[in-house]
C-alpha cells in the first residue's frame, strides 16, 4: 500500500475535527463545573473551524484517496458543511438546556463532535468498510447521547430501544454487504458498481445482487426511519432529552441521504430498475403513515418524529427518480428539512424551563400574545413543513414532485400531495394553538423576552428558512454543480 | 416609460412593506400603526390609478412587463404583466384595501395593528396573484396569500373560527396543489413555467381532460362553484368583517381570474368538450343556492350564499361561447358573455363587500348576525337604511346599480346559446330580489324589534364615508359600465380568439 502524505490534506477536516474532539475531550478533565461554558464555546469552536477546513479545500474534481475506500467530491463536501453548521446550530440551542437539567457535561459534547465526524466519514466513503466504520461512529455516539439522562426512565428505555433496533439495521446493512461482496468480490463501492454493469446477463449472480440490495435498503430504511422500518424513530425522538432529540432529527438526515446516495446510486446504480421499485414502496408508506399517525399526537416532539418520518418519504421521491436532477432535488430536500426539522425541535428547546418540558401541544397556546415574534418563527417553520410558498420547504417539495413527474411517476406525485395535505392539518393546529388559543389560567406558560443564544439562533434559522423560500436559488444551484 | 415599468412590483411591495412597518410600529403608540397601514393603502390605491391611467386600451397584449431570472436552476421567473383582464381587478384590490383598514379602524379593538397589516400583506400578494405571469410565481402568490387569511379569520374571527379557518385553509390547499402538478407536467413538457407560453403549447385530448379537472378543482374551490362552495358559508360567518369583505370582494375573483388565464387558454379543447357541464354547475349554483340564500337566519349566511349564485353567473358568463361557438360556428356575440363576467366580478367586488360592511355595522352595535334579533332598525338607523336599501337593490340587480350590467350581459348571451339557459339564468333576478329584499325587510323595516335596537345610533363620520364611497362605485359603474368594459374588450376579444383554435 503506497502512502502518500499529500493525500492527507484531502481528509484534512476530518482529521482536523478529530483532533479537536480530542482537545475538547482533555480540557474538559480540567475545567471546573462552572467554568464548563469554556467546553460548550471550544466544541462550537471546533464544528465552526472544521466547516472553513472544509470550505478551504472545496472545489477541484473528486479524488479517490487511500486506495479507493474515501473520496472527496463536490457532494460530500456542501453536505459535510451543512451538516457542520446544522450541528453548530444544534449546540447553540441546547446548551441553556442542558444547564437546566445537568446535563451540560463534557461527554454530551465530546459524543457530539464524534456523531459529526462519523456523519462525515461515512459521507466521503468510497468502500463499503469505510461507509460501515462511519455509520457505526455516528450511530453509537447518538445511543449514548440518549442514554445521556442516566436517571430517567424513558430516555433510558429509548436508548435501549434505539441501540437493538440501531444494532440490528447494521447487522442487516452488514449481511447485504457481504452478499454483495459475495456477487462482484469488491468492497470498492467504484468497483462494485463496474462489475454490476459487467455481469447483467448473469441471472444466478443477478439473485444474490438483489438479495443483497433488499437488505442493503431494510438497512438503509431503518437508519433513516422510513416506513416499515420506522418504529424506533418516535420513541426515541421523544424519550431522548430535547437537546439529543434536536441533534438527531437534524444532520443525521443529511448523512443518511449521503448514505444512500453512496449505496445506491454510487455503489448499486446497475440496478436502478429494482431499487427504485422499493424505494417506491418505502416512499408511499413512509408519506401516508407518517402523515396520517401525526394527527392523533399530541406531544410535539412525537408529532415532528412522526411528520419526519413523512418528510422521509419526501425525500424518497427524489431519489427514486434515479435522475441527476432528482438526486439535487433530494439533497436539497435533505438540506432544507435539516434545518428546518432543527428550528422545530430548537423552539422546544427554547421554551422548556427548569423542571418544565414544554414539549405537550397545549403548552403552545396563547404564545403569539405572549411573545409575538417567536410565535412568528414558530409559524415560519410550521408553514415550511407543510410546504407552503414563501417557505423553502415549498421548493423542496416543489422540486422532487418536479422529478417524479418527469420520470412519468404522476399518480406517485398526486399521492404525495394528497398526503401533504393530510399533513398540512397538523401543522395548521399547531398554529391554531399558537395563534388562536388563548393560555389556560394559571397553566406553566412558556416565556421568553430574554436575548438568549438559544432565541437568536431560533430567529437567525426561521430567516434562512424563510430566505431560501424567497431565494432558493443559490442553494439550489449548489446542489446542482454538487452533483452536477 | 421607466418610471411605469416597475409599477407591478410597487404595487406588490408597498403594500407589503406598509405591511411589516405596521407591524413593527405595533400598538403601543396609539392610532400610530392604524395611520401608517391606511397610507400604505392609500398610497397602493394612487399606485392602482396610475396603473389604470398609463393602461393602453387598444391591445391585447401583455403591459407594463417585469421580466427578472428569479430561480435559474428550475427556470422560474420574475415575470409580471397585466392584461385588459386583470388589470381592472389589481385597482379593485388597492381600493378594497383602503375600505378594509377604514372599516376595522375602531372596530378591531384586539391587535389592531397586526390586523392591519396582515391586511396589508394580503393585498400584496393578491396584487401578485393577478399579475404573475410565471406559473409559479403565481402559484406562490396564490398559496401565501392565505396564511394571512388564515390568520384573520383564526385570530379575529366568530365563536367558531378555528373551525372555520382550518375549514377554509384545507380546501382551498387540495385544491391548488393539484394545479401545482398540473404546471409541472407542463413544465416536463415545455421547459418552462411562463403562462403565456403555455397558451400556445400543443396538448393531447387526454393530458387537456385531466389538466382541466386539476384546474377546475383549484379554481372551483376558489370561486367558489357547487358543490365545493361549503367551506365559503362557515369563513364568511366567522370571519371579521374585513376578512368577508376581501374573501367576497376579492378572493372569489381569483378563482374566476383563474379560469380565463389558465383553464380556457391552456385547454381549450377540454373546456369545450365540458362546457355542458360546466354550465349545468354554474345553473346549479345560480338557482340552487339561490334558494339556499332564501332560508337563511343568520345575515351573513345570507349574504354568502348570494355570494355564491352571483359567482355561478360569472362561470356561466365564461362558458357560454363555447356552446355559441359550436352552434354558429363563430365568436360573434360570444365577447357579451365573458365581459358581462368580467363586469359581474367587479360589481358584485362592490357590492359584497357593502353589503358585508352594512352586516358589520349591526353586529358591532349589537353583536349579533341573526335576522330575527333586528327589526324596525330604520327607526333608529335612518340614514343605514337607505345606504343598506341601495346595496340590496344592487345586489338585487336594479337597473341603475352595477349589479344589473353584468347579470344583463351575461343573460343576453345566454339567449344566443340556448332559451332555457337564459331562462335559468334569469330566474336569479326573482331569487335575488326575493332573498336580500326580504332580508332587508326583516332588519330594518317593521316596528322595532327589541330593546338592543331601539338603542341603536345612526353610523358615524367613518362608516358614512366608506358606505359613501362604495355607494358612488356601484352607482358610477351602474350609470356608465363603459370604461371598465372597454378595458377589457382587446383582451376578451383575443381570448376568444385563442380558445378557438385546437390544440390537439
Amino acid at each position: 500500500m503506497n502512502f502518500d502524505t499529500s493525500q492527507l490534506t484531502a481528509v484534512a477536516p476530518e482529521i482536523t475535527l478529530l483532533t479537536l474532539a480530542c482537545v475538547v475531550l482533555l480540557v474538559d478533565l480540567f475545567v471546573k463545573e462552572e467554568s464548563r461554558i469554556i467546553t460548550g464555546l471550544l466544541t462550537i469552536g471546533s464544528l465552526l473551524v472544521t466547516a472553513i477546513v472544509v470550505y478551504a479545500g472545496m472545489g477541484g474534481e473528486s479524488q479517490l484517496l487511500f486506495s479507493g475506500s474515501i473520496v472527496r467530491d463536490p457532494m460530500g463536501d456542501v453536505l459535510k458543511i451543512a451538516m457542520l453548521l446544522i450541528t453548530t446550530m444544534v449546540f447553540l440551542y441546547s446548551g441553556e438546556y442542558q444547564k437546566e437539567r445537568d446535563l451540560y457535561r463534557g461527554e454530551y459534547f465530546v459524543l457530539g463532535l464524534f456523531g459529526v465526524l462519523g456523519m462525515m466519514i461515512l459521507t466521503s466513503a468510497h468502500s463499503f468498510l469505510t461507509l460501515y466504520l462511519g455509520l457505526e461512529l455516528m450511530s453509537l455516539s447518538m445511543y449514548a447521547m440518549v442514554a445521556l439522562q442516566r436517571d430517567e426512565a424513558r430516555a433510558s428505555e429509548a436508548a435501549m430501544k434505539y441501540f437493538v433496533l440501531g444494532a440490528l439495521a447494521s447487522g442487516m446493512l452488514l449481511y447485504g454487504i457481504s452478499m454483495l461482496y459475495g456477487a462482484t468480490g469488491t468492497l470498492d463501492i467504484g468497483e462494485v458498481a463496474k462489475a454490476i454493469e459487467g455481469q447483467s446477463g448473469n441471472s444466478d449472480l443477478n439473485l444474490v445482487l438483489i438479495f443483497g440490495l433488499v437488505f442493503v435498503v431494510s438497512g438503509i430504511a431503518f437508519k433513516l426511519g422510513a416506513v416499515p422500518f420506522h418504529m424506533w424513530v418516535p420513541d426515541v425522538y421523544h424519550g431522548a432529552p430535547t437537546s439529543v432529540t434536536t441533534y438527531i432529527a437534524s444532520a443525521p438526515k443529511i448523512a443518511a441521504f449521503a448514505m444512500v446516495m453512496r449505496l445506491l446510486v454510487d455503489g448499486l446504480h446497475g440496478m436502478v430498475v429494482d431499487w427504485q421499485q422499493m424505494l417506491i414502496i418505502l416512499a408511499l408508506l413512509s408519506m401516508a403513515l407518517g402523515n396520517v399517525i401525526a394527527i392523533a399526537q399530541t406531544n410535539l416532539k412525537r408529532m415532528l418524529a412522526y411528520s419526519g418520518i413523512s418528510h422521509i418519504g419526501f425525500l424518497l421521491l427524489g431519489v427514486l427518480s434515479g435522475t441527476e436532477a432528482g438526486y439535487e432535488s433530494s439533497m436539497f430536500y435533505a438540506i432544507t428539512y435539516a434545518l428546518t426539522s432543527a428550528g422545530a425541535f430548537g423552539m422546544i428547546l427554547l421554551m422548556s424551563r427548569k423542571g418544565f418540558e414544554a414539549e405537550e401541544l397545549t403548552d403552545y397556546r396563547g404564545l403569539s400574545k405572549r411573545n409575538p415574534w417567536y410565535a412568528l418563527m414558530m409559524l415560519i417553520l410550521m408553514f415550511s413543513m407543510a410546504g407552503v410558498p414563501p417557505t423553502v420547504g415549498f421548493y423542496a417539495k416543489l422540486a422532487v414532485l418536479q422529478q417524479v413527474i418527469t420520470v412519468e411517476l404522476v399518480w406517485l406525485a398526486i399521492a404525495a400531495v394528497f398526503f401533504s395535505i393530510i399533513g398540512a392539518f397538523y401543522y395548521l393546529r399547531v398554529i391554531k394553538m399558537v395563534y388562536f388559543d388563548e393560555a389556560e389560567e394559571g397553566s406553566r406558560g412558556i416565556e421568553c423576552d430574554d436575548l438568549s443564544p438559544a432565541g437568536i439562533t431560533l430567529s437567525v434559522n426561521a430567516l434562512v428558512v424563510l430566505g431560501l423560500g424567497l431565494f432558493p436559488g443559490a442553494l439550489m444551484m449548489l446542489c446542482q454543480t454538487a452533483i452536477g | 416609460m421607466d418610471s411605469s415599468s416597475n409599477i407591478l412590483s410597487l404595487l406588490i411591495w408597498v403594500p407589503i412593506v406598509g405591511g411589516l412597518l405596521t407591524l413593527a410600529v405595533g400598538d403601543r403608540r396609539g392610532a400610530m400603526g392604524r395611520v401608517t397601514a391606511l397610507a400604505f393603502a392609500i398610497i397602493t390605491l394612487l399606485i392602482s390609478l396610475s396603473l389604470w391611467n398609463g393602461f393602453d386600451r387598444s391591445t391585447h397584449l401583455m403591459q407594463f412587463v417585469e421580466l427578472i431570472p428569479w430561480i435559474e436552476p428550475f427556470n422560474i421567473n420574475y415575470h409580471l404583466g397585466v392584461d385588459g383582464i386583470s388589470m381592472p381587478f389589481i385597482v379593485l384590490t388597492s381600493f378594497i384595501t383602503v375600505i378594509v383598514v377604514i372599516a376595522g379602524w375602531e372596530v378591531i379593538q384586539d391587535r389592531n395593528s397586526q390586523y392591519m397589516a396582515a391586511f396589508l400583506i394580503m393585498t400584496g400578494l393578491m396584487n401578485g396573484v393577478f399579475a404573475a405571469l410565471d406559473a409559479i410565481l403565481f402559484y406562490i402568490f396564490w398559496e401565501a396569500m392565505l396564511i394571512p387569511m388564515f390568520i384573520i379569520i383564526g385570530v379575529w374571527g366568530g365563536p367558531k373560527r378555528v373551525y372555520a379557518t382550518i375549514k377554509f385553509f384545507l380546501y382551498t390547499f387540495l385544491g391548488s396543489v393539484f394545479m401545482l402538478i398540473s404546471l409541472l407536467w407542463l413544465y416536463s413538457e415545455s421547459n418552462t413555467f411562463s403562462i403565456l407560453a403555455y397558451h400556445d403549447l400543443k396538448i393531447g385530448m387526454t393530458a387537456q381532460m385531466l389538466i382541466f379537472f386539476a384546474f377546475l378543482l383549484a379554481f372551483a374551490v376558489k370561486v367558489p362553484m357547487w358543490p365545493v362552495h361549503t367551506w365559503l358559508p362557515d369563513a364568511h360567518v366567522e370571519a371579521p368583517t374585513g376578512g368577508s369583505v376581501v374573501l367576497a370582494a376579492i378572493m372569489l375573483k381569483m378563482g374566476a381570474y383563474g379560469f380565463l388565464r389558465f383553464s380556457l387558454p391552456i385547454v381549450p379543447d377540454a373546456s369545450s368538450e365540458l362546457d355542458t357541464f360546466m354550465i349545468t354547475l354554474s345553473l346549479i349554483a345560480v338557482v340552487y343556492i339561490g334558494f339556499v340564500a332564501l332560508v337563511q337566519q343568520d345575515m351573513k349566511k345570507l349574504i354568502a350564499y348570494s355570494s355564491i349564485s352571483h359567482m355561478g353567473f360569472v362561470t356561466l358568463g365564461f362558458f357560454i361561447p363555447f356552446m355559441i361557438f359550436k352552434q354558429s360556428g363563430s365568436m360573434e356575440g360570444a365577447a357579451i358573455g365573458v365581459e358581462g363576467a368580467l363586469a359581474q366580478m367587479i360589481s358584485h367586488g362592490f357590492i359584497s363587500a357593502a353589503m358585508f360592511l352594512s352586516v358589520g355595522v349591526l353586529y358591532d352595535r349589537l353583536h349579533s348576525r341573526e335576522i330575527g334579533d333586528y327589526g324596525g332598525v330604520a327607526n333608529t338607523m335612518p340614514a343605514f337604511a337607505a345606504f343598506m336599501l341601495f346595496f340590496s337593490m344592487a345586489n338585487a340587480g336594479l337597473p341603475g346599480t352595477s349589479g344589473f350590467v353584468g347579470e344583463f350581459m351575461v343573460i343576453l348571451g345566454s339567449f344566443r346559446a340556448n332559451f332555457w339557459i337564459a331562462f335559468l339564468a334569469a330566474s336569479t333576478l326573482i331569487l335575488g330580489a326575493a332573498y336580500t329584499l326580504w332580508m332587508y325587510k326583516r332588519v330594518v323595516y317593521g316596528k322595532i324589534g327589541n330593546d338592543g335596537v331601539a338603542g341603536l345610533s345612526d353610523m358615524n363620520k367613518r362608516e358614512f364615508l366608506m358606505m359613501a364611497i362604495l355607494a358612488a362605485a356601484v352607482l358610477a359603474m351602474g350609470l356608465y359600465p363603459a370604461p371598465v368594459i372597454d378595458v377589457m374588450h382587446a383582451s376578451v376579444d383575443h381570448l376568444l380568439q385563442q380558445i378557438t383554435i385546437s390544440k390537439l
